[in-house]
């Protein structure tokens, strides 16, 4: 049993704090105070709505409201056409042509993604995919890491004209010249080869920025210790930069695979062989052609690497964005 | 001297690189537009016929007309949607890596496979959408079968395919606003929505603007969707410049008359960079 005076403190107390959150002399009744009070929302950081307004009843009742509103429609929106996708591929073709359609599989089989990875010979276009993607990151890293550091650290003559130049790539739309792209990837026979994807790769004007603007910040004192210690220019890079830049390395990293996998344009020109072709491209090409659960199967199949690499590297990923966006 | 010599030696695959496929490309285009050729027979040179076709081109008004319709809607889905998600989630204290993780999702995946899903979800018979209409009982729609549907069709799958990067972009923007500037709104009087007006909008102000210019930059191109969803079709409704360019070039094997509309494209883009540019200028004086 509380005493009464207990009680009695225990109520002014909260009817203080509560008169604070709501910002107004508060008349709570005395059978009021034995309920436990709700946990609050813990803040870490201000936002547009206050603390104490999100603490009020009425803003805990909205913000909860809110939440749950915005959990279900990002659901919705983001997961359902997952689940639809896959479980689509799971059904008959009878059963996913059905009217109105079943929520469930009634007997999930897996018989659609091994037919969709013969007809759309997933096997082959993934291997290309994946060659196409691991070229085009080693190539491009080892052109556009030489470059950021001798745009940064060895400073040529003119480096910031050709710094400007290559910064000035990313204000032409990759649309706009890709005709002339083509027509230079064909003049210099380069049709239905990788070299054909790498060199335009490499010549990425964002990955230049990234990497210069990493390595300028790397001291100069370091670079400096290990001139005098006798380092080459060659040196410096392979033992002093690199190893301090691995977090921009991997970020310049993932986005190369993951642009150069989800790219299709470029490969729908130029990779024209159906023994050569990507996994975008050959789901195009043959989609028509087969039905609709076997597409499915074909989407799951190609979706999953990068949603994997997702999952995995998510951090690197989200930091990445943000890092290459907001100073820029 | 010889600290040039060395950074010109790591700089020489970069320059090969980017001489030869961005910077000649650009060149390349030019000389393109004023020239006749299919790349099998040597090319010859026409002046300005391969603009006047290309004008001419019946699809050429429409394609532009789409083109810009297509942006505006892909400004109010793809650039206020993503803002407006982004001051939302800023504001929950919970599941906040759940969101930000499924609203990225769409992005990793290939273009190619959120366009054929959708393609699908679009189908007038079983596809999803028009299933959910009908279980709210609402009459179906022809989404990408009728003219009137099928531009807003593709710009709601580009939109679920591309809005995770602004948001999470936007999202951080916010998270770099100093909190005293809210608290000391909050002392003048400011309600929620006055504080949005007057703090957040303006603290992001450079990147809402940098988005801007870049998912303009992005939808005036668009090529994708109308590829692989309608070939350009139904009438002529979704050719977009960048598809029309695409036409020129590999149905009429026109690469001069591709050229010339590529030209035209980048002029409007630059053009438009130009006001942009103008206009931040004359805000911040």
């Amino acid at each position: 049993m509380i005493s009464r005076e207990k009680v009695g403190t225990a109520y002014r107390d909260r009817a203080a704090s509560r008169s604070e959150a709501m910002g107004k002399g508060a008349r709570i009744p005395i059978k009021r105070v034995r309920r436990r009070r709700p946990k609050p929302i813990h803040v870490q950081f201000r936002t547009i709505v206050s603390p104490h307004q999100l603490n009020s009843p009425w803003g805990r009742r909205i913000y909860w409201l809110v939440l749950a509103a915005v959990i279900v429609l990002f659901t919705l929106a983001f997961v359902f056409p997952f689940y639809w996708m896959i479980t689509g591929a799971l059904k008959t073709p009878e059963e996913i042509a059905e009217m109105p359609p079943s929520l469930v599989p009634a007997d999930p089989s897996p018989a659609a993604f091994f037919e969709a990875w013969d007809l759309f010979d997933i096997g082959t276009l993934l291997a290309n995919t994946a060659y196409y993607a691991f070229g085009a990151w080693l190539f491009s890293m080892v052109v556009d890491v030489a470059a950021a550091y001798a745009l940064s650290k060895l400073r040529p003559m003119f480096g910031n004209v050709i710094l400007g130049a290559m910064l000035a790539t990313l204000m032409i739309p990759p649309m706009v010249i890709l005709i002339p792209l083509y027509v230079t990837i064909v003049d210099l026979g380069l049709l239905n080869n990788p070299w054909g994807l790498w060199f335009p790769a490499a010549a990425n004007g964002f990955n230049i920025f990234l990497l210069k603007r990493f390595f300028d910040s790397i001291p100069r004192e370091l670079v400096e210790a290990a001139q005098i210690d006798g380092a080459g220019p060659f040196r410096v890079l392979w033992s002093v930069v690199l190893p301090v830049s691995r977090p921009i390395l991997g970020v310049v990293s993932i986005f190369t695979i993951v642009a150069s996998f989800k790219d299709f344009v470029l490969p729908l020109l130029v990779m024209t062989d159906s023994e050569k072709m990507t996994i975008s491209v050959g789901l195009s090409q043959t989609a028509g052609a087969v039905t609709q659960n076997q597409v499915m199967g074909g989407l799951v199949i190609a979706g999953i690497p990068m949603i994997i690499v997702f999952f995995i590297f998510q951090r690197h990923i989200m930091a990445g964005l943000t890092a290459g966006s907001i100073k820029g | 001297m010889r600290r040039n010599l060395t950074a010109y030696g790591f700089l020489c695959a970069a320059l090969f690189c980017f001489t030869v496929f961005a910077w000649y490309p650009m060149v390349r285009e030019f000389i393109l537009s004023f020239q006749k050729t299919d790349l099998i027979n040597p090319p010859t040179w026409v002046g300005l016929d391969n603009f006047k076709a290309a004008v001419q081109d019946p699809a050429f008004g429409e394609a532009w007309l789409n083109t810009v319709e297509f942006t505006v809607l892909a400004l109010l889905c793809g650039y206020a949607v993503p803002f407006v998600v982004a001051l939302v989630l800023n504001e929950l204290r919970h599941a906040r890596a759940y969101l930000r993780f499924v609203v990225y999702l769409p992005v990793m995946l290939p273009p190619i496979v959120a366009v054929l899903l959708f393609q699908w979800f679009y189908d007038p018979g079983p596809g999803l959408f028009n299933q959910i209409l009908g279980f709210f009982h609402l009459p179906p729609l022809a989404w990408l079968d009728s003219s009137s549907t099928a531009l807003i069709s593709l710009v709601l799958v580009s939109t679920w395919m591309n809005m995770g990067s602004a948001t999470l972009i936007y999202l951080a923007a916010l998270q770099n606003i100093p909190p005293e500037l809210y608290e000391a709104a909050e002392l003048d009087g400011a309600g929620i929505l006055k504080r949005v007006r007057h703090v957040t909008i303006p603290q992001t102000r450079l990147i809402l603007l940098l988005m801007l210019m870049l998912q303009i930059v992005a939808t005036m191109q668009v090529f994708i969707e109308p590829y692989m969803l309608t070939g350009g079709g139904p009438e002529n409704a979704t050719v977009s410049v960048a598809y029309l360019m695409y036409q020129f070039a590999f149905s009429q094997m026109n690469y001069g008359q591709a050229g010339a509309l590529g030209m035209l494209l980048m002029l409007a883009l630059l053009l438009f960079a130009a006001i942009q540019l103008r206009a931040t200028r004359e805000d911040r004086a």
